[in-house]
């Protein structure tokens, strides 16, 4: 799930300067998860954009906003509205935000939410990152948990030396990310799995923009 | 004696550590140093130590090499990619640096620029086996190169690190990728070292004990509670504490816990953290 948070007013406030007549669209999975773009926060978004002056012209969540089949979807039903909108404030991730860019044939879309990172839901509000999508998955020697996540350093072969009571030298709140996968791998009797030597990662798959084609 | 010859000879190294100015002025840096020059067996330079950006290591190398000294280039993961890494060990060789010690690098939020973007594109394993590649005179990627590097590579090693295991493993893997010999986290407790080295013994590689100079109950307390793998006993702390002469008795601790580490360690690494004058004095006062 992509995990978000909202703008702070003032900043969509900011960009929204020239803009009066606002179309609002949220997302119907990850950004009603996060609570930052679901019906909910759309109309308490319209009625905070009513007091400082906007006129909103239509609401949508789409479900998802991030299917550019939807987006035109979107754009089909709601034609005229749009067509009177000064632009579209974009209460989904910035995949979302785009993919309404192009299925509004290039409307103008503001984004009121920070797209943060690729989350686990352990509870309702508590999100935590497990996966960085470096397009060259290593679990399999790591008892199942990622070391480029969970290490702050991102390291493949073992802990930085930098850990304090098995906290991380970056976050004393936080587990040492190797310490927790030396422990896993141990219970698993798995720990000559640690004592292999990991090569060098090949950023290349991580290259961005991705692209699949069927 | 180089840091090769003496690890050749199996003589007690002794290695001290410079930190380069932030700025353009090295003259602080070389005056503090000259005088150990013949006296310990290499002087080691940080890499923007504590992700505090200042003069570099290599250049700094450089100029203590001038001086007469024989540096340890240290270079970390943090701040280049494999380019940049594999680029600047061949620039310190072609200098004629002879020693570099290979670190991960503490991270940029610990430093002065922590915006900045953490590149960890190697760790310390990976950058040790490009290095030993480099010595064959062959770069990451095999591509053959017109003279290579003779290096004498060293790792790093936390000796009282809890849990040890892990970081045992880790310094397998450190010797298995070409490390010549290792300075170790600054040692207090000397028994805990002595434990650490009967397993880390099997590894047939020099260990060279870090030495921090103490230099107030305040930083002993900062050390305890922060640092990984330090511990400073409160009788060092209360005789720091208690005395009216603070370099004099700090001389007097490292020269003692230099003394003891005479027998079950290879060498001593005296890091002084801005105490850099003192260093002939800890020299003298440890019979070294």
């Amino acid at each position: 799930m992509i995990i978000s948070k909202q703008k702070g007013l003032k900043e969509i406030l900011g960009f929204l300067k020239g803009a009066k007549k606002i179309f609002l669209v949220g997302c119907a999975q990850c950004a009603t998860v996060c609570k930052t773009g679901g019906e909910d926060e759309v109309n308490q978004m319209e009625k905070a954009l009513k007091k400082e002056g906007k006129v909103i012209t239509g609401k949508a969540i789409l479900d998802p906003p991030c299917h550019t089949v939807k987006a035109k979807q979107f754009y089909q039903k709601n034609k005229d509205a749009l067509s009177e909108s000064d632009g579209i404030l974009a209460m989904v991730c910035g995949d979302g935000a785009q993919s309404i860019m192009e299925g509004t044939r290039g409307k103008k879309v503001y984004p009121a939410l920070d797209a943060l990172f690729l989350g686990m839901v352990q509870r309702g509000g508590h999100f935590i990152q497990k996966c960085v999508l470096c397009g060259e998955c290593v679990i399999d020697a790591t008892a199942g948990i990622c070391p480029l996540t969970v290490c702050s350093k991102g390291l493949l072969n073992g802990p930085c030396g930098g850990s304090k009571n098995e906290k991380c030298e970056v976050d004393r709140e936080r587990d040492c990310g190797w310490i927790m996968i030396y422990k896993r791998l141990k219970e698993l009797g798995e720990l000559d799995k640690m004592k292999i030597i990991r090569g060098a990662k090949d950023n290349s798959k991580a290259l961005h923009p991705q692209k699949i084609e069927g | 004696m180089s840091l090769r010859k003496a690890i050749e000879s199996k003589k007690f190294i002794v290695t001290t550590e410079a930190g380069p100015p932030k700025g353009i002025d090295a003259s602080k840096m070389l005056e503090e140093a000259r005088p150990l020059a013949g006296r310990v067996d290499a002087v080691n330079v940080t890499d923007l130590q504590s992700a505090v950006m200042k003069l570099g290591s290599l250049v700094s190398c450089h100029l203590l090499k001038e001086i007469g000294i024989d540096p340890v280039f240290q270079i970390t993961c943090r701040d280049r990619n494999r380019l940049a890494l594999q680029s600047d060990i061949l620039s310190a060789a072609a200098l004629g640096i002879e020693n570099i010690l290979v670190l991960t690098g503490d991270h940029p939020l610990s430093g002065d620029h922590p915006q900045a973007k953490a590149v960890f594109d190697l760790d310390s394993v990976q950058l040790l086996e490009a290095v030993s590649g480099l010595k064959k005179g062959k770069d990451m990627t095999g591509n053959k190169l017109e003279g290579s590097p003779k290096l004498c590579v060293g790792a790093v090693v936390n000796p009282l690190a809890d849990p040890l295991e892990p970081e045992l493993i880790k310094m397998e893997k450190k010797v298995a990728a070409g490390a010549e010999f290792f300075q170790t986290q600054a040692v207090y407790d000397v028994r805990g070292f002595e434990e650490f080295m009967k397993k880390a013994k099997r590894f047939r590689v020099p260990i060279i004990a870090g030495i921090i100079l103490l230099k107030s109950a305040r930083m002993a307390t900062y050390m305890n509670e922060n640092i990984a793998g330090i511990h400073v006993p409160d009788e060092l702390i209360k005789k720091i504490d208690h005395c009216d002469d603070k370099p004099k008795k700090s001389i007097e601790i490292a020269a003692g816990l230099i003394d003891k580490l005479k027998g079950p360690s290879d060498g001593v690494h005296i890091m002084p953290i801005g105490w850099e004058r003192y260093l002939p004095q800890v020299l003298d006062a440890a019979g070294l």
